[in-house]
């Protein structure tokens, strides 16, 4: 069955999206990891995790998505490494994103309210389960909404990794764009496209924090 | 590669005043972006808050849409489409464009922030005055409005520095496209500029995050 | 140093103070097992901060506390505070439990979870067997009819009531008390106050109460402290104190607050 202009480019196109989504997929765990990580590393009693998770975060915020890629996808080969566009993407997406979620992370956690740290010491929990069972819980509900726009953000960057040659939806938007010549609608099509992942990332995060919340009272997060 | 170092110094050293000097470029992006999106961004605030309901509700889609697409193919459809039209800038200006239009989107959250952080008892003294709604946002809301959001569009102006690689994308000669197409595929060796451009970004990066912080204090110690 | 005589509670010297302000200026106190202690005084004298301190929530700079015959805080020769080893002094706090002015329920958890979950996780009770306990002690604060409820359905008396039983489940040998009236709406004030008398008279807990209520120190404790400005000034008898007191600013205290 042969559709009509324009939707007759969504086929094509729609073969990239799906790359793309596996390299925002892949990218939104490995970020949420590393924020947790690195997060929680920079609350921790020992100097050398503290200092380690602060440079990860400083160096990976400090500088631009696009030269992560590059140099992961230059240089890394200078060191004998192999390297293929979409493990890269995904971990240059990863860290970039993760740098940014683990402020999210401590700030969250630091702002339960210090009447809970007491509590928990009051009941004999140790440091690791105040932190698990009493702090965290309670932050994940406040991490949600600055975590949406960061993932956002991943899904955005996301993009950037057609400049390394994987095929996702940018990509083949601009190979396309070659053969057809047709770049208004094309273009048209891919900023719907991914205008309508982030609508879904940010109604799907919405919808978590209304059932996360639920039932209990945030009076311990000022 | 073996048998070569790893890091060559010599080379370093030899590429590091090409690579400043694409570095004007890309502050010049930067900072005439940001006039661009301090400007828009304060336009798309006032249609956000427009009484007649069809504006406001353009004003959000507009900025809802523009923040949840990738810079990059705003880029591109301002490169490809626009001269379709007959519309031909230069590259340069086509990606000033494109950042400043990217960043109002932001800017005009941070607009929003402020404007509402003005207490509404300034709306009503203004009103008890006789003000017109035009001369009281622009004399009396608005120059309360923006010092409390100094830093915040401080961080975004360092974003947008961020994102001035993406010009590369549209062939604007800036830091990142100097050092991989001007040099790297010159000379195949790309762990110097790569890294040093790299370098240049952290350094930027954590001066501006000090100054930003050291306002951020300044403005506390003022309310 | 583990002879029978030795009070259950000694505390020696102790001194505490954030940055120039001293707030604890060498307290001396003894106290012996089961003894019900009201502790009052002008805000700002130290009687909260002393909670705090046997709690572990803040460390002394000088002085020393023993509980049971085993130093909670050792003290050097120079009389300056040491804390035992990591898991003797873990060891030796959860043998304390505190409730707290501003409840600090776990707002994440039911009523039934915020009781159960240190016994389990502390302590290793099987789940069923600290949930039936639970209950038991939600029963014996009035709200077994709440177990499934959140803290934010609860009204201010009830999530006090909550963190009493809370604190119990951990079957405390001291218990603080700290102003856990002070956040309540005048009316519920009595319930719990009636509550914590109950639980005196039981004889099972060393309890410190720091509150505000002149007329519950009087009627229900063993015993009065009157703090001022970082010391005791005053330690007796609820009857001495508040028919003879031997300080005037005791008795301009207690003027002053039983006037309103």
């Amino acid at each position: 069955m042969a559709l009509s202009p324009p939707f007759d480019l969504v086929p094509p196109l729609y073969q990239g999206l799906l790359i793309t989504l596996q390299l925002t997929a892949g990218g939104i765990v490995l970020a949420t990891a590393l924020a947790f990580l690195a997060g929680l590393g920079k609350l921790s009693h020992h100097r050398p995790v503290r200092w380690l998770s602060a440079t990860y975060v400083e160096i990976f915020r400090g500088t631009s998505a696009l030269v992560q890629l590059f140099w992961f996808y230059f240089v890394l080969p200078h060191f004998g490494v192999h390297v293929e566009a979409m493990p890269v993407g995904i971990l240059v997406l990863g860290l970039n994103a993760g740098a940014y979620g683990a402020e999210v992370v401590r700030g969250s956690v630091n702002a339960v309210a210090k009447g809970q740290r007491e509590a928990a010491v009051s009941l004999g929990f140790s440091p690791r389960q105040t932190l698990w069972r009493i702090l965290v819980p309670q932050a994940v509900v406040s991490m949600l909404p600055p975590m949406s726009n960061i993932y956002i953000e991943l899904l955005k960057n996301s993009a950037l990794v057609s400049l390394v040659t994987l095929s996702e939806l940018t990509f083949t938007a601009m190979t396309l764009r070659a053969d057809t010549l047709r770049t208004g609608a094309i273009f048209s099509i891919v900023l719907l496209m991914y205008f309508g992942c982030s609508q879904v990332i940010s109604l799907g995060m919405r919808g978590l924090e209304a059932r996360l919340s639920r039932g209990r009272d945030l009076g311990g997060i000022r | 590669m073996d048998g070569e170092t790893l890091w060559d110094w010599g080379y370093a050293l030899e590429v590091l005043p090409q690579l400043l000097q694409a570095m004007r470029i890309t502050l010049m992006a930067t900072v005439c972006g940001m006039g661009l999106a301090l400007v828009g961004g304060l336009f798309l605030a006032i249609l956000r808050r427009s009484r007649i309901p069809a504006l406001s509700r353009a004003g959000f889609w507009i900025i809802e849409f523009i923040r949840g697409t990738p810079l990059l193919i705003q880029l591109y459809f301002y490169f490809y489409v626009l001269p379709d039209f007959g519309i031909r800038f230069s590259p340069f200006a086509t990606g000033l464009f494109g950042l400043g239009l990217h960043y109002s989107a932001y800017m005009a959250e941070v607009y929003r922030a402020g404007i509402d952080s003005v207490p509404k008892g300034q709306w009503e003294a203004a009103v008890a005055l006789n003000f017109s709604r035009r001369r009281t946002f622009f004399t009396l809301i608005l120059p309360q409005a923006v010092p409390p959001v100094i830093p915040a569009a401080g961080n975004y102006l360092v974003a947008m520095f961020k994102d001035t690689p993406l010009l590369s994308a549209i062939t604007v000669a800036e830091l990142l496209y100097t050092a991989k197409d001007d040099i790297g595929s010159q000379t195949f060796r790309y762990i110097e500029p790569m890294t040093l451009v790299g370098v240049l970004f952290l350094a930027v990066s954590l001066i501006s995050a000090r100054g930003i912080r050291g306002l951020e204090r300044k403005m506390e110690l003022k309310t | 140093m583990n002879n029978t005589a030795e009070p259950f509670i000694q505390i020696r010297n102790l001194h505490k103070s954030y940055g120039d302000l001293k707030v604890l200026r060498g307290i001396n106190l003894d106290i012996p097992l089961g003894e019900m202690v009201s502790v009052i005084g002008p805000s700002g004298s130290g009687k909260s901060t002393l909670l705090r301190v046997l709690m572990t929530l803040e460390r002394p700079e000088r002085g020393g506390v023993r509980v049971g015959g085993e130093a909670l805080y050792d003290v050097n020769a120079e009389g300056g505070t040491v804390l035992p080893p990591p898991d003797r002094f873990r060891a030796l706090r959860n043998r304390i439990g505190m409730v707290f002015q501003h409840f600090n329920l776990f707002p994440h958890m039911s009523v039934l979870r915020n009781v159960t979950e240190a016994p389990v996780h502390v302590l290793g009770v099987p789940r069923e067997k600290a949930k039936a306990e639970g209950l038991r002690y939600l029963d014996e604060v009035g709200l077994a009819d709440k177990a499934d409820a959140y803290p934010a359905q609860l009204s201010g008396g009830q999530k006090q009531r909550v963190a009493i039983a809370r604190a119990l489940a951990m079957h405390p040998e001291i218990m603080l008390f700290d102003e856990i009236t002070s956040a309540l709406d005048p009316e519920l004030v009595g319930g719990i106050l009636d509550l914590l008398a109950r639980l005196g008279k039981k004889r099972e807990m060393t309890m410190l109460i720091v509150t505000h209520h002149m007329r519950f120190a009087e009627q229900s404790s063993d015993r009065v402290l009157f703090f001022d400005d970082g010391v005791i000034l005053e330690d007796g008898k609820p009857g001495d104190i508040f028919t003879q007191p031997e300080h005037e600013r005791t008795r301009n205290f207690l003027r002053s607050v039983l006037e309103i």
